[in-house]
């Protein structure tokens, strides 16, 4: 067997190990005619020596005893004596971008807050940590928040310290209750201990951190609807700019981060920018704590190198699609905004944020909703238009208006009682809320939507003539031609005349 | 053709016919907006926090900048609102006002933008279901009937006739991976199934506190099947770090 190493089995066998780091190339005695072989670099397969987050679980302490056993509060003082352009410096080798969904480089971000002559700027500095996880899926920062509180303390001193904020506000969803409590407990250890405070871990720096607990509402995990729910206000968004890092909490410099990202920090420094940096693809480095739910036969949150590939990620740490992977009808990749993809889309596309972009689609959280073919895909997505319409704040118009007409409309496609040309009418909405508002819950709202009938557009249309067969003709709005008082005068404008004209062929591609 | 015609002209104008092109349109939000004096909400009742709650508030008070004491108001009304018996009354609100000394009408805005405020009294025990979409996924709806049911043919958002629960429908609560579930208080009870969902009602209805989490005997959030991640011992201090770092 040894002998007999020839080059294909050599080649299978590396394959078959997925090493996460760039496969070894081997230098193959080659004949003429064979093709230079480029590696295939598998993704996926972290170990658990590479995971930050080793208490997501909550199997062990999670007060300052067990997390000093696990690592956290080791030499921070170093850390934090290596100085502010030392820390962004390593985040930025490392590739780290936000957890939270947008996917900003965080170096680049924190070093916003570093402009020149910031020193001469008497205004405190803040940094605001956005824990109001309510995005319809995500659940990874509660348990962060509950299992691994301190990686977040130290994250929050670390990050301070590179971007020279003198505190920190936790803004934690009213919800989370326990977890809030938790994080407040790792603060009051962290200050007993010296770790927080006027010298922060003995570096002479001074830093303090707060908990701020939030009253449900989805919209301040906006980052300036947040900042204005810490200042005792509305949670509406703010025009931007001014930027918060020019006038942000209390009118002072400030950054919002999530949870994630800040936490991953203190570990990214002590193991170095390019450990980090040596999971995932080019651009879409590290790795990444993925929350998936819905019809999978062991739902988990699991912390997993970016760029896994979304079957495996599902195969090996959720036991797979209910019913096997060919009963999977659609998969939403990233959390209630982002468009769904059906199976075979789902089949290829690996999960980060380039490869997530590119089928339409977005990492978002890294939440991952999975639906097999008993689900109602129509509802589903209607039920995250009633989400929307809950949770806008009502500032732009768009939003507020637009959010209630797609819930209503969506509500009707339910049952198919619209008129099959509502679907354009309902995508012509959605791209008129979309970018027409100060924040990105129009987008989100909008996209959902523009993602169900990108790639089920066929099954709302059944829906549609079905519900004619059995009430006969429908107008716009839903209303039935059978109900019409005939007493009154009915305008054309209705659609109830309208001639039935089966689709045009090329319909599915204009809007794919 | 002719006869429902005539028939439906023929009918008295008093008789609210459904009209068809615009209608009033219904009310959009899930609870009023505007506040109306009753016996058991209005200006008159008196509210102020006691020794215990004085003492916390003054600590919140202290973690925001002087100047910014409006900050709080949050945290004070959620205060306020669990020493009111788990509501905001429009005393609460008055006091939380006086308390920073802002106007109480921004106090009225927050605590109206807020869901978690409940402006109306609620029962002892506030079930709180999730239904959006990856609970809803997994059940959702037939917990809510199953609760509702339980308690007695309630509708969501009503309370029982003993006062002891009041049921609403809420949206996600960021439990994803552990759906169904629903929030009692401040706690979260997780994977439902009907059985479960009776059992904790039963349990609460005798005085007892049924143990908080998922009730289907996994531990947090992990796989059910078995660990496939974080299997060993977490790794210690200074390993795999930098040598700077060892």
């Amino acid at each position: 067997m040894l002998k007999s190493s020839s080059p294909a089995l050599l080649r299978t066998a590396s394959s078959v190990s997925r090493i996460p780091r760039p496969a070894r190339v081997k230098s193959l005695s080659r004949s003429l005619a064979t093709a230079a072989e480029i590696p295939v670099r598998r993704y996926g397969g972290l170990k658990d020596q590479d995971r930050i987050f080793t208490n997501v679980f909550c199997k062990h302490d999670h007060g300052i005893k067990g997390a000093m056993s696990r690592g956290d509060w080791h030499k921070t003082k170093d850390i934090l004596l290596k100085g502010d352009s030392w820390i962004i410096q390593t985040i930025k080798d490392s590739g780290l971008r936000g957890r939270g969904g947008a996917g900003f480089p965080s170096g680049l971000k924190w070093s916003f807050m570093n402009k020149p002559g910031w020193e001469k700027d008497p205004r405190p500095r803040y940094l605001v940590i956005n824990a109001d996880e309510g995005e319809p899926g995500t659940c990874k920062d509660r348990e962060i928040l509950r299992g691994d509180p301190h990686k977040l303390i130290e994250g929050c001193l670390v990050a301070g310290r590179g971007m020279n904020a003198t505190a920190a506000y936790i803004y934690i969803r009213g919800e989370f209750y326990q977890e809030a409590s938790h994080v407040q407990q790792a603060i009051n250890e962290a200050y007993a201990k010296g770790f927080l405070g006027k010298d922060a871990c003995g570096s002479g720096y001074r830093f303090d951190v707060y908990v701020h607990r939030g009253a449900g509402a989805y919209i301040c995990g906006e980052e300036t609807a947040l900042i204005e729910s810490i200042e005792g206000k509305q949670g509406k968004p703010r025009l931007k700019p001014p930027f918060p890092a020019d006038v942000g909490l209390f009118g002072c410099p400030t950054t919002v981060a999530n949870v994630e990202t800040v936490a991953v920090a203190p570990t990214i420094c002590r193991r170095g920018g390019s450990w980090f940096a040596s999971f995932g693809r080019e651009r879409n480095q590290g790795t990444k704590l993925f929350c998936i739910s819905g019809h999978v036969n062991n739902p988990c949150v699991v912390e997993e190198e970016m760029s896994i590939p979304l079957k495996e990620l599902l195969e090996k740490h959720c036991g797979g699609v209910r019913g096997g992977w060919d009963n999977l009808l659609g998969i939403i990749p990233g959390g209630s905004s982002v468009p769904v993809i059906p199976k075979d889309i789902s089949a290829q596309v690996l999960m980060d944020y380039d490869s997530l972009k590119d089928a339409q689609t977005g990492l978002g959280t890294g939440a991952v909703i999975v639906m097999d073919k008993s689900t109602d895909i129509v509802s589903a997505i209607a039920r995250f238009a009633q989400f929307y319409k809950h949770e806008s704040c009502g500032q732009c118009t768009p939003c507020r208006e637009g959010t209630t007409w797609m819930m209503n409309m969506m509500n009707r496609m339910v049952e198919g009682r619209g008129h099959v040309r509502e679907i354009d009418m309902l995508l012509e909405i959605t791209k008129q809320v979309e970018g027409r508002t100060i924040c990105a819950l129009g987008d989100a709202a909008a996209w959902p939507i523009q993602g169900l009938m990108r790639h089920f557009r066929p099954e709302v249309e059944r829906r549609i003539s079905e519900f004619r067969q059995v009430n006969g003709a429908v107008g716009f709005g839903g209303h039935l031609a059978s109900a019409a008082d005939d007493s009154l005068a009915l305008p054309d404008n209705l659609g109830l005349r309208l001639p039935e004209v089966p689709a045009p062929a090329g319909a599915k591609e204009l809007h794919a | 053709m002719l006869l429902p015609r005539i028939a439906r002209s023929s009918l008295p104008r008093t008789v609210a016919r459904r009209r068809f092109i615009s209608t009033t349109p219904s009310r959009r939000s899930d609870a009023l907006f505007v506040h109306r004096d009753t016996t058991y909400n209005n200006p008159k009742i008196a509210f102020e926090f006691d020794a215990t709650n004085l003492k916390r508030a003054q600590e919140i008070v202290a973690k925001y900048p002087p100047q910014y004491k409006k900050a709080a108001v949050i945290p004070l009304l959620d205060l306020g609102q669990r020493q009111n018996k788990g509501w905001t009354s429009i005393s609460v609100m008055n006091y939380v006002a006086n308390f920073l000394g802002m106007p109480p009408m921004r106090v009225y805005e927050v605590a109206t933008f807020y869901t978690m405020f409940n402006r109306e009294p609620i029962g002892e025990h506030f079930v709180q279901v999730c239904t959006t979409t990856p609970c809803m996924l997994n059940g959702a709806y037939d917990i809510l009937n199953t609760v509702c049911e339980h308690l007695g043919g309630i509708k969501p958002g009503q309370t029982t006739k003993d006062g002891k629960f009041t049921v609403i429908e809420v949206e996600c609560q960021g439990a994803c991976s552990n759906a169904p579930m629903l929030v009692v208080g401040d706690d979260f009870y997780e994977d439902l199934t009907a059985a479960s969902t009776k059992k904790i009602l039963d349990g609460f209805k005798q005085g007892q506190k049924p143990k908080p989490g998922p009730q289907s005997g996994r531990h947090t959030s992990e796989n059910s099947a078995g660990l496939t991640t974080l299997t060993g011992k977490p790794y210690g201090p200074g390993e795999f770090c930098q040598p700077e770092f060892k």
